[in-house]
């Protein structure tokens, strides 16, 4: 195996337009698991740590473009006020070592369905900035971008420079399922973004499906039902039925399958119980 | 591949094998420094844990080249002139070590919290200590080390 060390950006672009077939390394969270364990076969790998351009964020037009490779600790540490719902998603990462080296490009790259960052990304209405050396910069909506487990959208002579998160204008939430507090593969993950400029709900389901996932008809269902409530505003509880039926809705819109985790049906019911207390702590103003 | 980087003050070099080695690999194999500890290879346990460039991290999950050119701090680096750091000497005083395999990643965890946090909560202490694995103790010695090892920090300002 060869590892390339491009130091810029420009580099990054121009290896990864001659080596399509090599495998890409940032913080190695993921990736040193696979060559400790013998199962990375790429005969180029391409690391990513030297490119500067991918360390930092930026506000631009009401969104933070966020570095790919800008590590979990900062996203804590930084932007829990503009971005609330990827940070509290950033805090459940691994353990202080793993959010020291793991980045959202990384979670991206990697398109695993348990990825923490996925939900809040796919709640905010988030969008992967992909360069290439041939065609420059692409976007694509985050949620055309995961295709299958671990597959995405990315052309082979493609890297994600950034992601494009909007500033949030009202509440967000996470919860994640799993048998610790730390160090924790999510059962299954749920993110919630209430946006009452917007007059829009997001949502972003993870670990219950192919795919990460949002909820379309949850997201319409509970947006309807804070226009009819004129609670967009927040700061009181919204009634017990819409909160179930939102968590109804979003069990419904999982796909999720029995494994190591959890079960399907465990699955579905938990992305229920989450989704309802998520929007309750949302709309309840503990944002 | 050779690697060249600052070790505990120390400029170290060494020649990788294979590219796909890791840090872990180069300080235990290759430069004798076997305080930190390889067990999980996954970043699970955090015995292996070292400061890269002054950032805690699993040296199992950094690619030795990405090291190159690095300052790593290691748990031999901790002790200074042959005294043990404030965190080594909590860590004996209140008998959080039994086994010992785990007490390498969890003193250089240790040292980067109190760097960060000289007077932790108890909740504090656990979010920092999650990725650090202990099969002995069951936690609560190593907790009590910590506030010492606060103590004993403060008492030194």
């Amino acid at each position: 195996m060869k590892v390339l060390r491009p130091g810029s950006w420009r580099e990054a672009l121009e290896a990864k337009a001659a080596h399509p077939d090599a495998g890409l390394i940032q913080g190695g969270t993921d990736v040193m698991v696979e060559l400790n364990f013998g199962r990375h076969h790429a005969t180029t790998l391409i690391d990513l740590g030297q490119v500067e351009e991918l360390r930092d964020w930026t506000r631009v037009d009401g969104r933070v473009r966020l570095g790919a490779g800008v590590p979990y600790t900062r996203i804590v540490q930084e932007l829990g006020g503009l971005l609330p719902g990827l940070a509290l998603a950033a805090r459940t990462v691994g353990s202080p070592q793993i959010r020291n080296r793991g980045s959202v490009g990384g979670n991206l790259g990697a398109a695993s369905p348990a990825g923490d960052a996925h939900p809040p990304l796919l709640a905010a209405g988030a969008v992967v900035e992909a360069q290439s050396a041939a065609r420059g910069v692409r976007l694509i909506d985050v949620a055309d971008f995961y295709l299958a487990p671990k597959r995405h959208a990315l052309e082979p002579d493609e890297l994600i420079a950034a992601v494009l998160v909007p500033i949030a204008s009202g509440p967000e939430q996470f919860s994640k399922i799993g048998t610790r507090n730390a160090m924790v593969i999510a059962a299954c993950s749920f993110a919630v973004c209430v946006d009452p400029v917007a007059r829009r709900v997001g949502t972003g389901i993870g670990s219950a499906g192919p795919t990460p996932l949002r909820a379309p008809e949850a997201e319409a269902f509970l947006a309807a039902a804070l226009e009819d409530q004129d609670a967009w505003a927040g700061g009181r509880p919204l009634d017990a039925a819409t909160l179930a039926r939102f968590g109804e809705l979003v069990g419904a819109a999982a796909r999720p399958i029995d494994d190591v985790r959890a079960t399907a049906a465990y699955r579905r019911h938990a992305l229920a119980v989450m989704a309802r207390r998520t929007a309750a702590w949302a709309l309840a103003g503990e944002g | 591949m050779r690697l060249t980087c600052t070790v505990n003050g120390e400029r170290r070099e060494a020649d990788c094998a294979w590219e796909g080695e890791s840090l872990l690999y180069v300080l235990r194999e290759r430069m004798g420094l076997w305080g930190a500890k390889n067990a999980c290879e996954q970043g699970e346990c955090g015995s292996c844990s070292v400061y890269l460039d002054g950032t805690l991290v699993c040296s199992c999950l950094v690619l030795a080249s990405q090291a190159d050119g690095a300052e790593v701090r290691t748990v031999e680096g901790l002790a200074e002139d042959g005294e043990l750091h404030p965190v080594q000497e909590a860590f004996v005083a209140a008998g959080a070590v039994q086994c010992g395999f785990c007490t390498p990643g969890l003193v250089v965890a240790t040292h980067d919290l109190l760097e960060r946090s000289p007077r932790p909560s108890d909740a504090e202490i656990r979010e920092a200590l999650a990725g650090n694995l202990c099969r002995c103790t069951g936690y609560e010695k190593i907790i009590d080390a910590v506030k010492d090892a606060a103590t004993r920090l403060g008492s030194g300002d």
